[in-house]
């Protein structure tokens, strides 16, 4: 899932300087499973923003709304009749959620209560760690089911670096070293040999590298 | 046994402390209340394993969110008590009424 954290509230408290009816918009997707911004993180920050209005005498008006998804044009498209009635639009989706607002809604303003942080997955409840780099060609079937470049702090493609110990990278304790749990893997597996297989270099233009990215499936195009 | 404890201290009863919610705290200072506390068991007492736990984690949550908005996080507690415990009772709320006269009056009331 994409993984985000809400924004520090004086950040967004700035951002709405002046605005004083906000409709806050959350997404059911990924940031409601990741606790952050689903409808009941739409509901604590509607609370903590009509306190801080009345903390500062502001006669601030607070609405909530969870779409299906802000990702998808038809479900944007649900709260076109009520837009016209706000300041501002908080959305609580990850980057993308305000992007689609702001393009389907140009008269208004669209701003993030969210910081977009990574792909990743809970490893426990409330510990989301990194696992997808979105490099556009994966290869996580030469290392063992494990991704070098999202989990290696240097994104290493041929082994280790001088800053694995124990275990754990150089940036931190808790970091594993990734290529130490790789080349654990393959031995355990008795498939350290396919480590020494020739790879040609990878193809970055895939990534970030190639420019922002379009995904078009002609079967499903209309 | 026949305590008395500060009569502006509301009670709102739930089966156990981990029920209480973020947004029940919040709401409560939003509506104006100057503090609000949460009167769980002993921590490793929980009926429910572990519902005292997760109320004091959610008590410190929204601890942070008053501190963020420039407000006392003292208006917002955790305490823990047996329920055999009558006097601990009225002297965390005298405790706490003592605290929340100290600091005033919420400033969302002005």
């Amino acid at each position: 899932m994409i993984v985000a954290d809400r924004k520090p509230l004086k950040e967004i408290l700035e951002m709405l300087d002046g605005c004083n009816r906000v409709l806050i918009v959350g997404c059911k997707g990924c940031v409601s499973v990741c606790n952050v911004g689903g409808s009941k993180e739409v509901g604590i920050l509607a609370s903590i923003l009509k306190i801080a209005g009345k903390k500062n005498g502001l006669d601030i008006e607070v609405d909530e709304k969870t779409l299906e998804r802000q990702c998808d044009p038809e479900y944007v498209d649900q709260i076109k009749d009520v837009v016209a009635d706000y300041d501002v639009i908080l959305s609580m989706a990850c980057g993308v959620g305000p992007q689609f607002l702001s393009e389907r809604y140009p008269e208004n303003r669209c701003l993030p209560a969210v910081n977009t942080t990574f792909l990743g997955g809970a490893v426990q409840h409330g510990i989301w760690e990194e696992r997808c780099a979105g490099c556009g060609t994966c290869g996580i079937h030469h290392f063992g089911g494990l991704c070098p470049i999202a989990r290696c702090s240097k994104s290493l493609l041929n082994g280790p670096c001088g800053g694995s110990a124990d275990g754990k990278c150089e940036i931190s304790k808790d970091v594993d070293c990734i290529w130490d749990m790789i080349v654990k893997k393959a031995m355990e597996q008795g498939r350290l040999d396919d480590l020494l297989k020739f790879k040609p270099a990878k193809n970055w233009s895939t990534a970030r590298d190639g420019g922002p990215r379009k995904s078009v499936r002609e079967e499903l195009v209309q | 046994m026949r305590l008395s404890y500060p009569s502006n201290v509301k009670i709102i009863q739930v089966p156990c402390s981990g029920r209480v919610d973020i947004l029940h705290l919040l709401r409560a200072i939003e509506d104006g209340a100057d503090g609000v506390y949460v009167a769980g068991c002993l921590e490793g007492e929980c009926h429910y394993i572990s519902g005292n736990l997760k109320a004091k984690k959610r008590v410190q949550y929204v601890k942070n969110v008053l501190e963020e908005l420039d407000m006392e996080p003292g208006r917002v507690e955790m305490f823990n008590l047996s329920s055999g415990e009558g006097p601990k009772f009225t002297q965390f709320a005298k405790e706490m009424v003592e605290r929340i006269k100290t600091l005033g009056p919420s400033p969302v009331n002005s």
